[in-house]
């Protein structure tokens, strides 16, 4: 479960963040938002990459800034470019990389790793020269250095801006598979079928929140 | 693509090789390359590397690429200390050279940026309790055999992109977007491994191997 408490958030004298207190206990929720809305932002103080300047954000009931290091191990984020997420030479070295923190040995690490490159779709690719894999299968590897660390949940900030059709739907469709709670942040409006909450940010408050249809009726208004 | 770095999956002697021997190996040889200064005893130690290559089946066309860059290189060199120093000089120097170059890439061919790591946090397992952090060490030079690819792509890219505007020859053209770019690469890497939780303290107190 993430909650906001009043939380608010300034650069210098700009405040891109105020005043959002949302519960949030569904499993696929996603924040839509116009371009410097504030749904990065906001995104990144669920595992606490951004400190809030007012209120509080707790996940499990775990304040991100005084326990932000449980907090990272809870929660899990996939970034918009995966060529910054991806660490390490070869597929199976990176998903590797993550584990080396939950001190398993090698052989264990490279067989888990590539146990979870097969179970996404990247079967046969652990030795694969990380940079040369396409766009899409490389953030399914940020996405698996992700889940190797198997955790409650998963902050993606707009995953499939850099992908095509057919690979934004396939992403998507296996975030739909995952048992993690998933904060989707996207301007894919079609991607969020499954989705059993939508929150609209505009000018780092939030506007609507709903079941998706409405909120994105709401979103589409607000674009005029 | 980057010609020195990057692991090319085998399965002879010196993949299987631990990683810590092998960095030793590699030592020993650029230290005797170091040492000798007679330009027979350097051509047989350049010999032995490229037997290296053989028992290790690299490819053909890694090792056509690693002469690709590695040749012209020690070819400036011999030139440049023939002028200033004599050919017998100039031959020490370049063979050295080859030697090093030669040997540290036969080591990146055959080992995993993964083992090289494993290697260094056991090597420097003894200087914990001096405040060495030996898996924060066993990062950045993963990080580093890392960023040598990284950056040579965005290189190449800016580069690219300056051709494409005529302007193949301006620094600025050059210089500014790749500045941008590798500290904008640098800022988003590092909130990547925070995400990954390598900012925060370890669950436990040594990392393993
Ligand atoms: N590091 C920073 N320093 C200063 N201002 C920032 C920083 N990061 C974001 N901002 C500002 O905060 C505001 C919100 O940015 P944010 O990235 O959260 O928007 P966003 O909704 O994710 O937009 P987009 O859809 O374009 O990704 C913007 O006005 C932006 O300029
Ligand atoms: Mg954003």
């Amino acid at each position: 479960m993430i909650e906001f408490e009043g939380v608010g958030h300034r650069y210098g004298d700009r405040e891109v963040l105020a005043d959002v207190t949302l519960a949030l206990p569904e499993k696929r929720v996603a924040f839509v938002g116009a371009n410097g809305s504030g749904k990065s932002t906001l995104a990144r103080t669920v595992n606490g990459l951004v400190l809030p300047t007012s209120g509080r954000v707790l996940v499990d009931g775990l304040d991100t800034a005084r326990r932000g290091a449980e907090v990272r191990r809870r929660v899990g984020f996939v970034f918009t470019d995966p060529d910054s997420q991806i660490v390490m030479p070869t597929a199976g070295e990176d998903v590797a990389f993550s584990l080396r923190r939950a001190g398993l040995g090698r052989a264990e690490r490279a067989r888990r790793a590539a146990e979870v490159l097969a179970e996404h779709g990247l079967a046969g690719y652990a030795d694969h020269p990380a940079h040369q894999l396409s766009g899409g299968q490389k953030q399914l590897l940020a996405l698996c250095g992700m889940l190797a660390l198997d955790p409650d949940v998963l902050v993606c900030d707009e995953p499939t801006t850099l992908l095509d059709l057919r690979n934004k739907r396939r992403f998507v469709d296996l975030l739909s598979g995952l048992r993690q709670q998933v904060v989707l942040v996207t301007h894919d409006l079609d991607l969020l079928d499954g989705f059993e909450r939508v929150v609209v940010v505009d000018g780092g408050r939030v506007v609507a929140d709903d079941e998706p249809a409405p909120a994105l009726r709401h979103y589409r208004a607000l674009a005029g | 693509m980057n010609p020195l770095g990057l692991y090319e999956p085998g399965t002879g002697p010196l993949h299987r090789l631990p990683a810590g021997p092998k960095l030793a190996g590699v030592m020993v040889v650029v230290t005797l390359a170091v040492v000798t200064g007679e330009p027979v005893a350097l051509a047989g130690l350049l010999a032995a590397v490229a037997l290296g290559y053989a028992v290790a089946r690299v490819p053909g066309r890694r090792v056509w690429r690693l002469l690709r860059t590695a040749l012209p290189l020690v070819a400036l060199v011999f030139a440049v200390q023939a002028l200033l120093l004599g050919l017998p000089a100039a031959a020490t120097a370049a063979l050295r050279l080859a030697v090093a170059i030669g040997v540290a890439t036969l080591f990146t061919l055959t080992t995993r940026v993964d083992a090289v790591v494993g290697a260094v946090e056991r090597g420097l397992g003894p200087l914990r309790r001096f405040g060495v952090r030996p898996d924060r060490v066993g990062l950045l030079v993963g990080l580093t055999v890392a960023a040598v690819g990284t950056l040579a792509g965005i290189a190449a890219e800016v580069r690219a992109a300056a051709k494409a505007r005529g302007a193949e020859r301006s620094v600025v053209a050059f210089a500014a977007p790749f500045l941008v770019r590798t500290l904008r690469h640098a800022d988003r890497l590092g909130e990547a491994l925070t995400a990954r939780g390598w900012g925060d303290e370890p669950d436990r107190p040594g990392p393993s191997s």
